[in-house]
């Protein structure tokens, strides 16, 4: 009998060693490629790690994150309350570790007919809740706007709902389209649409340019203005773990993200890597 | 006492023995067996199923869910002068986890709350929704003058400060696309039933039938896909409505899906009419269109029926296509105004809802209430479908 449990224990040990080089990265399907990327960049130089990488939105990240079935979970917007609590019930009292790993410019795509070329942030929130409804509004042509949404599971919607909305609902008349590439190609279709999604996507549409207030200057998201913070809509996306496995291979990996070599891959992806300063949390 | 002569071989049991009239040999009796164990697992997955979805569902039946985003904190420090129920129900965790516990961890979870509490931004403090509790039935399916809203108004704007779950929008949205759906697929599908099997020659019906029926073998994905490119460019400019994704065309794109249905359904219960009937029909002078009008089409038109109840319940429970092409939670029952159908709502939002949270309970309540809604009318169409062959079996 005791023999059998040295061999268990001894299997067990050995089992835990060999996961010990395993990660799983699971969550945003906005930071999906990103992570992948990383992921096969790290294994190639990294021979005994193996990574691997899986989507399905932020939600689906938290609530594995939560029942510990990924290590790093990531995510395109700030973990909630909610799902804090979630994770210190799981974790046994610790909350989820936070790091910043790219930054992502928000853009407005109208269709590339309409004469407009800006609009402030104030004005971009009344055309998708409904307040403006005519592009003669805002100094455009007389024609009805169409609005082109993310569906609101997506951490964009989200984003640009706290930020850009004030909190206040979409137009119920919003259309709600699966994916930022789906929403660029309505917008491209349609010579009154008008869109918001990552600026890496923007192809083929118009991306004005945004004033932060009805004063300021109207700034262009391009990399410059996205990474010192003049473009006014921009966020973070995160990567998120539990403290208890923050060590080893996986802490490893997570600085290796935010060192430079890491962030070089960021900018293919079409996402800006994170300011110097923000590198080392 | 069959008189077979001595020398006739003797004849074959058939594979393994099966054979009717001869005792079970094991394998067979395995078998049997066997597939007896695969039609209870299938009884087993539906109970399943529907104890699952329905136990996630029960709280927002019960009113048990809480998404009032202004509540009274509780510092971390009066954690002893509260009851374990009421620290249950504002932390949102179960009695097990309670117990599993320790106080410091109790207290941690409490200062998270207030944290929450105090990050709520200053517009919403004073707004007085955020002080409702929006999953009580009342804001599940009546309007509610909502702040920054003019009048009472049926709003589904789930994620957010102020969480907003009105589920009449769905149901609106789901009976619009399916009914269009319908409307367009019956006719198609019993009138194609009714020439296939009554007008056709043999030959034009063995070319026709197959490749209706291959219209079933599209995946839906790939119609939506056809229909967000293709049919919604096409329609637009043929009737010139303003919004290009709509209704009209998921409707259209969703009857693609059920003509196959409804026609493999209905043609097999025009074909089971007697063919006394026609000849009878026939040899009294009646044309070839008029027996099939007048004398088929009664007869099979409980199984016509059927097969348009079949074809909604197909209809009604399809995803893929309605979620490609129009998902716009708008109040109207106007075909030409965009839609957004229950199953669109559950395969979109599921994936970000948090585990447990109000959305998610929410989201399996119309899973529970989809479910329903298909089960009753498949149960419909068999039950009729049923009826009817007895009625022309004559034994009833």
């Amino acid at each position: 009998m005791k023999k059998l449990f040295t061999i268990l224990a001894l299997s067990a040990a050995t089992g835990i060693s060999a996961l010990a080089g395993n990660i799983t990265v699971k969550g945003s399907d906005t930071l999906l490629i990103l992570a992948q990327k990383w992921a096969e960049t790290y294994m190639a130089s990294h021979a005994d790690v193996k990574i691997s990488v899986s989507g399905g939105g932020s939600g689906i990240g938290f609530a594995a994150l939560q029942s510990q079935t990924t290590d790093l979970c990531d995510a395109s917007r700030k973990i909630k309350p909610a799902e804090i609590q979630k994770c210190m019930v799981a974790f046994g009292g610790a909350r989820p570790t936070e790091y910043k790993v790219a930054l992502d410019g928000l853009s407005v795509y109208v269709n590339p007919e309409n004469p407009l070329t800006e609009l402030s942030v104030a004005q971009v929130g009344d055309i998708f809740t409904g307040k403006i409804t005519n592009w003669k509004d805002v100094g455009g042509p007389d024609a009805p706007i169409t609005v082109y949404s993310r569906e609101n599971s997506s951490g964009t919607y989200e984003f640009f709902k706290e930020h850009v909305l004030k909190g206040k609902d979409f137009a119920a008349s919003a259309q709600t389209m699966p994916g930022t590439a789906a929403i660029v190609q309505a917008v491209v279709k349609d010579k009154n649409g008008i869109g918001y999604g990552g600026a890496a996507y923007g192809g083929g549409s118009k991306l004005l340019s945004i004033k932060a207030t009805d004063t300021s200057p109207a700034i262009a998201p391009t990399e410059e203005t996205v990474m010192n913070g003049t473009y006014p809509i921009w966020r973070h996306l995160f990567v998120y773990v539990n403290p208890a496995q923050d060590k080893g291979d996986i802490a490893a990996y997570l600085n290796w993200i935010r060192s430079d070599d890491g962030q070089k891959y960021v900018k293919d992806i079409g996402y800006y890597p994170l300011p110097k300063n923000l590198r080392s949390n | 006492m069959t008189n077979r002569p001595q020398n006739e071989p003797r004849r074959s049991h058939g594979w393994m023995g099966i054979h009717r009239g001869h005792r079970a040999r094991p394998a067979e009796w395995l078998a049997e067996k066997f597939i007896f164990l695969v039609s209870l697992s299938a009884i087993a997955m539906v109970l399943l199923i529907f104890l699952f979805v329905a136990r996630e569902a029960l709280p927002v039946f019960f009113g048990e869910t809480n998404t009032a985003l202004v509540q009274k904190p509780i510092p971390p420090e009066d954690l002893d002068k509260h009851s374990a129920a009421e620290l249950e129900s504002y932390l949102e965790i179960t009695p097990d986890q309670f117990s599993k516990m320790k106080p410091a961890e109790l207290r941690d979870l409490l200062s998270v709350k207030v944290e929450e509490q105090n990050d709520i931004p200053e517009n919403f403090r004073n707004d007085p929704d955020a002080h409702i509790n929006t999953t009580e039935w009342k804001y599940l399916v009546q309007p509610h003058k909502w702040d920054n809203y003019a009048k009472p108004e049926y709003i589904w704007q789930p994620v957010g400060q102020i969480k907003k779950f009105n589920i009449i929008p769905l149901v609106v949205g789901t009976l619009k696309v399916t009914l269009v759906g319908l409307l367009f697929a019956v006719p198609l599908a019993v009138g194609a039933a009714i020439y296939v099997s009554q007008l056709a020659r043999p030959r034009v019906r063995e070319i026709l039938k197959p490749l209706i029926e291959l219209l079933s073998g599209i995946p839906s994905v790939v119609v939506g896909f056809f229909a967000l490119l293709v049919m919604a460019t096409v329609l637009q400019s043929l009737f010139h409505y303003q919004t290009r994704l709509n209704a009209f065309v998921a409707g259209l794109a969703l009857g693609f899906a059920v003509i196959p249905v409804i026609f493999s359904i209905a043609e097999d219960a025009l074909t089971s009419v007697p063919r006394t009937y026609t000849q009878a029909a026939l040899a009294l002078g009646a044309s070839r269109w008029q027996t099939a009008w007048q004398i088929v089409l009664p007869a099979a038109l409980p199984g016509v029926f059927a097969a348009a109840v079949l074809g909604f319940g197909r209809a009604i429970g399809e995803t893929m296509i309605v979620l490609m092409v129009c998902s716009a939670s708008v109040m109207s029952w106007s075909i030409f105004d965009s839609a957004r159908s229950i199953t669109t709502t559950i395969a979109a939002e599921m994936a970000e809802a948090v585990s447990g949270g109000p959305h998610y309970r929410v989201l399996f309540m119309l899973g529970a209430l989809l479910f329903a809604a298909t089960f009753v009318s498949n149960m419909i169409g068999d039950f009729v479908i049923h009826r009817f062959k007895l009625k022309l079996e004559g034994r009833k």
